[in-house]
């Protein structure tokens, strides 16, 4: 506990009747880098806003050095932001947006002045401080901001995606450039973004989110390596998804071939997700020593790597990088390494739903009435569980055609088919494996067979 | 050709909605009772106008004191509170936000007689006598919205962690307002204003209903007063051109140099 | 000052409450109630056996839609000629519309209606007409400018490219696209000129009343539910031109004018 400089414990909030963060833990060392990274929606600026103490939380406390925060207003929290697109104020010049915070704490002239062109040099904007800073380019506006907030000295520097309008070249310049000033300054950064690679390449630890919770907390190469679940792997950078079978301890079945891994703990015969990276899968011209073999169907250079896609003899299609490039067409050897094998356990291997039985013939679930076998026995009203299998679920170009409608909220490509989450229309989720292609946001009518729904009493 | 003929059309219906103005200007440098009738050259309206050597001319001056007073005091509570409620409607979300915008547009839509009336009776409800008070909050009342109204896009075009910002460098909600808010809001504010002061100078039947028996007159119900009981005074004449050469000045003026401006900025 | 923004518009909404909100309902109590404060229809009733007073009434409906059809047909060509780049390159034009709007209304009719006694023509409908036109134009102008003024000439432009002739374009195009606009001045003209008192009498001399001046005179002269009624009626008319109109008056004086 000594050294948290920022302890975020069981942190909830709903806006209206949408639930932006459910229970979220995590702490910040003094001196840390950490940054939340997750898709667009997933709370994380709602976070760190709550640090700041733009909103208050429904539930759960900020503790900053072990005292908790929430009656302290915004203005006399020692933490400052970097706001997205800056929020630089227009009619000051340069000097005068960064000695704001100074000026307000009534500091001595010669004192503010000594301060502000200490910062300025810090960000290499010294000869700037007349400038309006509307006629500043965005990397400029980027650094005044950044000068702004650091000028007074905050105990945790807070910044909201502060690159995100900045072009690519310029991003990875102030990447570094950040990296260097937390690295010299010391202070304690909690940084906000969506971006993957960026994520990566600052952080000490990285906090992976997803509609409001937390999916991973680790190092950059934790996270990479070894992710948690399949959201995780498939959001920070590319994988090979897939289902597999946990055979025995250290013994893993996918694209139908068994592996040696580096697993235990499973059990046996039990259903897992597994990740490998692209560039983990060695791929060569001959097959003598391989573990198994595929076809080459697509082969592009991405400047350093090429990218392919091959499809195993059982029709897997996996996505490898290589510095070498292999002809389109030719058959290759391919070798995948027990410690590259990240094996997942599966969040869900069924449907499950709540439901009610209307009468011998019907159940009631997701708010609608189906017809399938009720066992004997069970009475009207009762409560019961139904499943219904992934590849069970048929999904229909309109949604009227469906028994329930629902949009397409989240999918992965599992190298022979695609598992999808639909949302329905009353927010209930089901998930879906299909040979079909849908997109993210896709509407879609769901309807299922009678005889693919079981009832467990 | 098409030119000719569309750029006539214009300038025809202006001279037909400049006519009755000239109309004036042309008899204020005359003396005669009835307009249309030319009675020579001079300049004695204007003189008798600043000098006040006229019957009446003392009911004309408070007339005129008084709508000054009641525009500039209306208008400046309208920019206050109209600043602070755009601000805050620019916040709000949902049913909230749309009731209270259409609440707000109501004063504009109705027309002035409804105002009127419905002030008239108000005032009668409550007991409250009529005078300088309830003509000042009447013309709050119809002058507010033109302030939310100019205010609100202001806010649209402002970056929302401004006032965030602020608080993160530790200014209170007070300072957040004064030092960065309203700077930002400025150009807004002054057009509210400026709009909120000619609504309120402008005005003939809210004021009518709400100025009660105390003789408070403004000049428009001086003008109305005047018209039906003797004729129109005729140093009014002077006076009206001096407003109309006014505006027509200062607004040539601000337009030519913001479209030179927007010529510069291109 | 609180931290809370939302809350900053408290004064202003007690304000709303009190002087916009409550003397609009004041207008309906008064106008169901007789002077001792019981309910009662009798203010309707004796309007609807009036008939000097439903004749005022459907004579103000009248002149206030020949008012609008008037401006219309008169003002949407200037709008229209005004933002086409081809025919008007002046920004100034426009504000030659607006600015008699800042000489006194009343000071203005009186012109006029002296302006018609110098020609020799006789005060009474054409002349309560003419001053109406006169007075409201550019209140049709000034909205409809505005749409046509933001309206991105590409769909013209595009229409044209699929082979529409120039009349089709503005029929098929312009006008449609311009319609909020000629809703909100249809509602900025027909409302006050409904309305209308004062002006009436200077442009006919007394000899034609409108329905404005008798809610007038019944308020002056003590009879306030009757007034109210009437009022009441008129409240009616203008809500359902609101709704005829699309709603909102579109925020069309959102600060354009200086």
């Amino acid at each position: 506990m000594a050294n948290h400089i920022i302890d975020i414990q069981n942190l909830s909030k709903s806006f209206g009747d949408k639930k932006v963060l459910d229970n979220i833990s995590f702490y910040v060392r003094q001196g840390e880098f950490v940054t939340l990274l997750g898709p667009s929606g997933c709370g994380k600026t709602t976070i760190l806003r709550q640090i700041a103490g733009f909103i208050n939380p429904d539930e759960g406390r900020i503790l900053l050095d072990g005292s908790d925060i929430a009656e302290i207003p915004p203005y006399q929290r020692p933490l400052n932001t970097v706001f997205q697109r800056y929020a630089l104020f227009p009619h000051l010049d340069v000097y005068d947006n960064i000695a704001f915070g100074l000026k307000l704490k009534k500091e001595p002239e010669d004192e503010i002045d000594k301060k502000v062109r200490k910062v300025l040099k810090l960000v290499s904007m010294s000869d700037y401080e007349d400038r309006d800073v509307e006629s500043l380019s965005g990397g400029q506006q980027q650094r005044v901001a950044i000068a702004r907030a650091l000028v007074n000295q905050p105990k945790v520097l807070l910044l909201d995606e502060p690159l995100a309008a900045l072009d690519l070249k310029m991003r990875k310049d102030m990447q570094i450039e950040l990296k260097e000033m937390h690295e010299k300054l010391g202070i304690t950064f909690i940084y906000v973004t969506h971006d993957q690679e960026e994520a990566l390449t600052l952080s000490d630890t990285i906090v992976v989110l997803n509609e409001g919770k937390i999916q991973q907390i680790g190092t950059p190469t934790d996270i990479y390596n070894e992710p948690q679940n399949s959201f995780v792997a498939d959001f920070i950078g590319e994988s090979n998804i897939l289902n597999g079978r946990m055979i025995c301890d250290r013994k893993v079945e996918f694209i139908e071939h068994e592996f040696n891994c580096v697993d235990e703990g499973f059990g046996e015969d039990v259903p897992v997700d597994v990740v490998i990276r692209p560039e983990d899968i060695y791929i060569m011209n001959q097959t003598e020593g391989a573990q198994f073999t595929a076809k080459v169907k697509s082969c592009t250079f991405k400047g350093v790597h090429y990218e392919m896609y091959v499809e195993t003899e059982n029709g897997y299609e996996l996505q490898i990088q290589d510095y070498n490039s292999f002809e389109v067409g030719s058959t290759v050897g391919l070798v995948i390494k027990p410690q590259d094998i990240q094996v997942m356990r599966k969040e869900r291997v069924c449907n499950t739903f709540d439901a009610t039985v209307v009468d011998e013939r019907h159940v009631n679930f997701l708010g609608e009435d189906f017809e399938c076998a009720v066992p004997a026995g069970l009475q009207v009203g009762a409560e019961v569980k139904v499943q219904v299998p992934f590849d069970k679920v048929e999904l229909l170009d309109y949604q009227e055609d469906g028994a329930l409608a629902g949009e397409v909220h989240f999918l992965l490509y599992k190298g022979d088919h695609y598992h999808l989450e639909i949302k329905t229309d009353d927010n209930d989720r089901l998930w879906v494996d299909t040979d079909d292609i849908w997109d993210k946001g896709d509407l879609v009518g769901i309807s299922i067979a009678s005889e693919d729904i079981k009832v467990i009493a | 050709m098409k030119k000719f003929f569309a750029q006539a059309y214009v300038w025809l219906l202006l001279l037909l909605l400049y006519a009755p103005l000239i109309f004036i200007a042309i008899f204020s440098f005359t003396k005669s009772k009835v307009m249309g009738n030319w009675s020579g050259f001079t300049l004695d309206l204007y003189t008798n106008f600043f000098t006040g050597n006229f019957e009446g001319s003392s009911a004309l001056y408070s007339a005129l004191l008084n709508t000054l007073l009641i525009a500039v005091v209306s208008a400046l509570a309208a920019t206050v509170m109209g600043t602070l409620a755009a601000i805050s409607f620019h916040r709000l979300r949902g049913r909230t936000k749309n009731t209270l915008l259409f609440v707000n547009n109501i004063p504009m839509i109705n027309p002035d007689i409804i105002t009127g009336v419905s002030l008239f009776l108000l005032f009668v409800f409550l007991g409250i006598s009529k005078g300088y008070m309830t003509v000042i909050l009447a013309h709050i009342s119809f002058c507010t919205p033109y302030v939310v109204l100019s205010v609100l896009p202001k806010l649209t075009q402002m970056n929302p962690n401004i006032y965030w910002a602020a608080m993160d460098l530790g200014a209170t909600p007070g300072q957040a307002l004064r030092k960065v808010l309203i700077p930002q809001l400025y150009p807004g504010m002054i057009s509210g204003f400026i709009l909120a002061f000619t609504m309120s100078l402008d005005d003939f039947a809210v004021t009518f209903f709400t100025q009660g028996t105390i003789g408070l007159e403004t000049l428009s119900t001086f003008i109305y007063n005047d018209a039906r009981k003797n004729g129109l005074t005729v140093e009014l004449r002077p006076l009206m051109t001096l407003i109309f050469a006014f505006v027509l000045v200062v607004l040539l003026v601000i337009n030519l140099r913001s479209a030179k401006q927007a010529k510069k900025n291109n | 000052m609180t931290l809370k923004r939302t809350t900053w518009c408290l004064p202003y909404v007690v304000f709303m409450a009190l002087f916009v909100v409550l003397p609009l309902l004041l207008i309906g109590v008064y106008a169901f109630s007789d002077g001792a404060g019981h309910f009662t229809l009798s203010n309707f009733t004796k309007f609807f056996q009036d008939k000097d007073s439903l004749a005022t009434f459907a004579l103000s409906i009248e002149v206030a839609i020949e008012n609008t059809a008037i401006c219309l047909l008169l003002g949407y060509p200037v709008a229209w000629i005004l933002t086409n780049k081809k025919l008007n390159r002046s920004a100034v034009t426009i504000i030659l519309f607006i600015l008699p709007m800042w000489v006194n209304a009343l000071m203005r009719t009186l012109a006029t209606a002296e302006l018609f006694t110098m020609f020799g023509i006789t005060l009474g409908k054409g002349t309560l007409l003419y001053g109406m036109v006169y007075d409201y134009l550019p209140f049709m102008i000034y909205p409809i400018y505005n749409t046509l003024q933001k309206m991105d000439p590409s769909y013209a432009e595009a229409a044209e490219d699929l082979g529409a002739t120039p009349w089709r374009v503005f029929w098929k195009v312009t006008v449609p696209l311009s319609k909020s606009g000629i809703m909100s001045g249809i509602m900025m003209v027909f409302m006050p000129t409904v309305s209308t008192f004062a002006i009436s009498e200077f442009l006919t001399n007394n000899k034609i009343k409108l329905f404005g001046t008798i809610i007038q005179e019944k308020i002056y002269a003590s009879m306030w539910n009757y007034g109210a009624a009437l009022a009441f009626i008129m409240l009616i008319i203008i809500g359902i031109t609101t709704l005829l109109t699309g709603g909102e008056s579109d925020g069309q004086e959102e600060g354009g004018l200086i």
